[in-house]
C-alpha cells in the first residue's frame, strides 16, 4: 500500500560537479507519523530536504508526494500541495514584525497575490488567525518586533508558526533545534510534538534525546546513503551506526 | 548580520523600522510637505528645473520600487526612461506612419495614417513603449540573481543604447528636437510654463501615489518578503519569478512615464537619457535620497539635481564633487538622507 507513505523517494541521487552527495536513497515516509533524518555533518540530509522540496533538481531518481511523481515541480507550487519545508539557517522575513511574517504565510492560501492596487488593509482580516498560531509557539507579547531582533529560540518557534499557518499536510524541519538553550529545545520539542498530532513531520536532528523522544522511525544516513532504518532502539544498537558517529567525532 | 567577507545585503542597507506602525500620521505630514513644496516652489526657483526634478523624482521613485522593496538592483533602467521620451516624442511630432509590416515574405499591409499625437497619447505611446521593453527585459533578466542580474540589464541597456543611436527615427546623434507640447485633450496649450507644470504635478503625485500604493498592496507585502529571504517566500508557495517580473513591468512602466512626460517638458528626446550613466545617477539619487523609503527617492533627486545645478559654474567638476558626496553618504549615513531621518524620528518615511 504505497497510500501508507505520503512521501517516497526511488534512487534519489545528487551529484555536485561528480561528489555524490546523495546517492541511491529510497526514502519512505509513513503517514501521520514523526520521522527523523540523522547522520554525521555532510551526510547530505540537507540535500535531500531540498531535493526533496526541488530547491535541487535530483541528478537521478524519483520522489513521489502523496503518491504523485513530483519529481521536476517547482518548489512554489510542492509547497502549495502541503509539503512545506523550513531551513537549517532561521528562515524569517528579518526586517518585518512577527505578526507580518505570519501573516504572510496566511496570505498566500488567499491564491495569487497580484493584486498590486489594493490596499494592504485587507489584509487585516487575517490578523486573528495570524494572533492565533503567534500564541500557539508562546510569541504573543511580541507580535510587533521585528523579526531581527528575536533571540535565536523565538526566531525558530516563528519560523514554525509561520510555517504551520500554511497548515501544510507535511513538515520537513532541518535541525529545528541547532544551537538553542535547554529550555528553548524543550519548548520546540513540546511544540513540534503538538502539531505532529495531525500530520506527518520529517525532520533533520542532532539533538538524540529529542530523536529519542519524538521520533517514530529514524533513518541514518550517512556519505548519501541510508546506513540503517528503524525505531529508535533498533537503529542505536546498530554497530555500524555507532562506528559512522564515533568515527566522526561525533559529539 | 553582517557578512565580513562581501558588501552589506541590500536589506542592511535600507531602512529598518523598528516597530511595526500602524498610524501613518507622519506619512502625511511628509506627503503634505512635499506636494506643499512642489506646488509653491515656482515662486522662487526656475519651474523648468522643478519639473525636471518631479521627472527624476518619480524616475527614482520607478528605480526604488525594485531596488528598495524586492531588492533587484536593475542597471540598466535608463532604457525605460529613454525609450518611452523617443517613443512620445516621434508620435508628438511625426505622429504615426506604417504603410505595412514585413515579416520575411509576409506583409501584412496596415496603411495607418496618424497625425501628430496629442501630449497625453504621446506620453501613453511612451508608457507603452517602456512596458513592452520592461516585459521583455525582465523575462530575460528575472531568473538571474544578484550581480547577473545587473550585468544582464546593463547589457541590454546597451543594446537599446546602440538602437537609439542606429535606428532611423531616433535621430542619432541629434535625437529628436523640438518635439511639440501640443494641447492636452486638445485643449489646453502646454507651451504655457504653467499648463506644463500643472501637468507635470499631477503626473509626479499620480504616480507617487501608485507607488506608494503598490508598496502597501498585497502584492506589496509579498514583494518585501522577497527581498527579505527569497527562499523562505518560495518555501511558502510563492511563484517568486513570477512576482519579480510584475514588479519589473511596473517599475518599467512607471519610469517610462518619468521619460515620456520629461521628453515633452524639454521637447527633446535624446540618447542621454539611454546612456549607461543615466542608469548610474538614479542608483546614486536612490542611495542619497534612502533606498527603500518612499519619500527618499524624491529628496536624492533634489539634493543630486539641486547639488549639479548649483555647481554647475565648477564644470567638469561637478562630477568629482558629486562622486566624493556619494562616497561620504555610503560612507556615513548609508541609510540616505529620509533612511537616517526616519531611524531618527523612528518610523518608516
Ligand atoms: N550546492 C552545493 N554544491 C556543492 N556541494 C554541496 C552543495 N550542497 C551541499 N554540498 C555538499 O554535499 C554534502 C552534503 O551536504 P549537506 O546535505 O548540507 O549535509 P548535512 O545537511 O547532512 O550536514 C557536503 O559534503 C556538502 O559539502
Ligand atoms: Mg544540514
Amino acid at each position: 500500500m504505497t497510500d501508507d507513505y505520503v512521501l517516497e523517494t526511488r534512487e534519489l541521487t545528487k551529484e555536485f560537479k561528480g561528489f555524490v552527495a546523495v546517492n541511491k536513497v529510497n526514502l519512505k515516509v509513513r503517514r501521520g507519523t514523526i520521522h527523523a533524518l540523522i547522520g554525521p555533518n555532510g551526510a547530505g540530509k540537507t540535500t535531500c530536504f531540498n531535493l526533496l522540496t526541488q530547491f535541487l533538481p535530483p541528478t537521478r531518481g524519483r520522489i513521489f508526494y502523496k503518491a504523485k511523481e513530483i519529481t521536476g515541480s517547482k518548489p512554489s507550487a510542492i509547497a502549495r500541495m502541503g509539503l512545506v519545508r523550513s531551513f537549517q539557517i532561521s528562515a524569517v522575513f528579518p526586517h518585518l514584525s512577527v505578526l507580518e511574517n505570519v501573516r504572510l504565510a496566511l496570505q498566500r492560501k488567499r491564491g495569487g497575490s497580484f493584486d498590486f492596487w489594493r490596499s494592504e488593509r485587507i489584509l487585516n482580516a487575517l490578523d486573528d488567525r495570524a494572533r492565533e498560531l503567534i500564541a500557539s509557539v508562546g510569541l504573543s507579547e511580541f507580535e510587533q518586533t521585528i523579526a531581527v531582533e528575536l533571540p535565536y529560540g523565538r526566531k525558530r518557534a516563528l519560523e514554525i508558526a509561520t510555517t504551520l499557518a500554511l497548515d501544510p499536510e507535511v513538515m520537513l524541519l532541518d535541525e529545528p533545534t541547532a544551537g538553542m538553550t535547554h529550555e528553548d529545545v524543550g519548548r520546540i520539542s513540546a511544540l513540534i510534538r503538538r502539531v505532529a498530532q495531525n500530520r506527518t513531520v520529517l525532520m533533520v536532528e542532532h539533538n538524540l534525546s529529542v530523536v529519542a523522544d519524538l521520533c517514530d522511525h529514524i533513518t541514518v544516513l550517512a556519505r548519501g546513503e541510508i546506513l540503517a532504518e528503524g525505531d529508535y532502539a533498533t537503529v542505536s544498537r546498530n554497530p555500524e551506526v555507532v562506528q559512522a558517529y564515533m568515527g566522526k567525532g561525533y559529539a | 548580520m553582517n557578512d565580513p567577507a562581501g558588501a552589506p545585503a541590500l536589506s542592511e542597507i535600507a531602512i529598518k523600522p523598528l516597530k511595526h506602525v500602524n498610524g501613518a500620521a507622519h506619512r502625511w505630514v511628509a506627503f503634505i510637505v512635499m506636494v506643499a513644496f512642489f506646488a509653491l516652489a515656482p515662486t522662487f526657483i526656475y519651474p523648468v528645473f522643478l519639473m525636471k526634478v518631479m521627472c527624476f523624482a518619480l524616475f527614482a521613485c520607478a528605480f526604488n520600487l525594485l531596488l528598495g522593496y524586492v531588492g533587484l538592483l536593475s542597471f540598466g533602467h535608463a532604457m525605460f526612461l529613454g525609450i518611452a521620451g523617443y517613443a512620445a516624442a516621434y508620435v508628438a511630432k511625426e505622429g504615426l506612419n506604417i504603410e505595412a509590416i514585413r515579416l520575411g515574405t509576409i506583409h501584412i499591409p496596415l496603411n495607418i495614417a496618424l497625425p501628430p499625437f496629442t501630449p497625453e497619447l504621446a506620453i501613453l505611446t511612451g508608457v507603452l513603449a517602456a512596458a513592452i521593453l520592461g516585459y521583455v527585459a525582465g523575462l530575460l533578466a528575472i531568473r538571474r540573481q544578484g550581480i547577473y542580474f545587473a550585468m544582464i540589464t546593463l547589457a541590454l541597456a546597451q543594446m537599446v543604447y546602440f538602437f537609439c543611436l542606429q535606428a532611423p527615427f531616433t535621430g542619432g546623434e541629434d535625437g529628436i528636437q523640438a518635439v511639440p507640447r501640443g494641447k492636452l485633450f486638445g485643449v489646453i496649450d502646454l507651451s504655457d510654463v504653467k499648463a506644463m507644470y500643472a501637468t507635470v504635478f499631477v503626473i509626479f503625485i499620480g504616480g507617487f501615489l501608485v507607488i506608494f500604493r503598490i508598496i502597501h498592496s498585497p502584492f506589496g507585502q509579498v514583494m518585501k518578503a522577497i527581498r527579505e529571504n527569497e527562499p523562505r517566500a518560495t518555501s511558502l508557495g510563492y511563484d517568486t519569478d513570477r512576482y519579480k517580473l510584475i514588479a519589473f513591468v511596473l517599475s518599467a512602466t512607471l519610469a517610462g512615464l518619468a521619460g515620456a512626460t520629461n521628453a515633452l517638458v524639454f521637447q527633446l528626446a535624446a540618447l542621454n537619457a539611454v546612456h549607461w550613466t543615466m542608469s548610474g545617477e538614479v542608483v546614486l539619487m536612490t542611495l542619497v535620497g534612502g533606498l527603500g523609503t518612499v519619500f527618499g527617492p524624491v529628496v536624492g533627486v533634489l539634493a543630486v539635481l539641486g547639488m549639479e545645478n548649483y555647481l554647475a559654474q565648477l564644470g567638469a567638476w561637478v562630477t568629482i564633487v558629486q562622486g566624493a558626496i556619494f562616497v561620504i553618504c555610503v560612507l556615513t549615513f548609508r541609510r540616505g538622507i529620509v533612511g537616517e531621518l526616519a531611524r531618527w524620528i523612528k518610523k518608516p518615511l
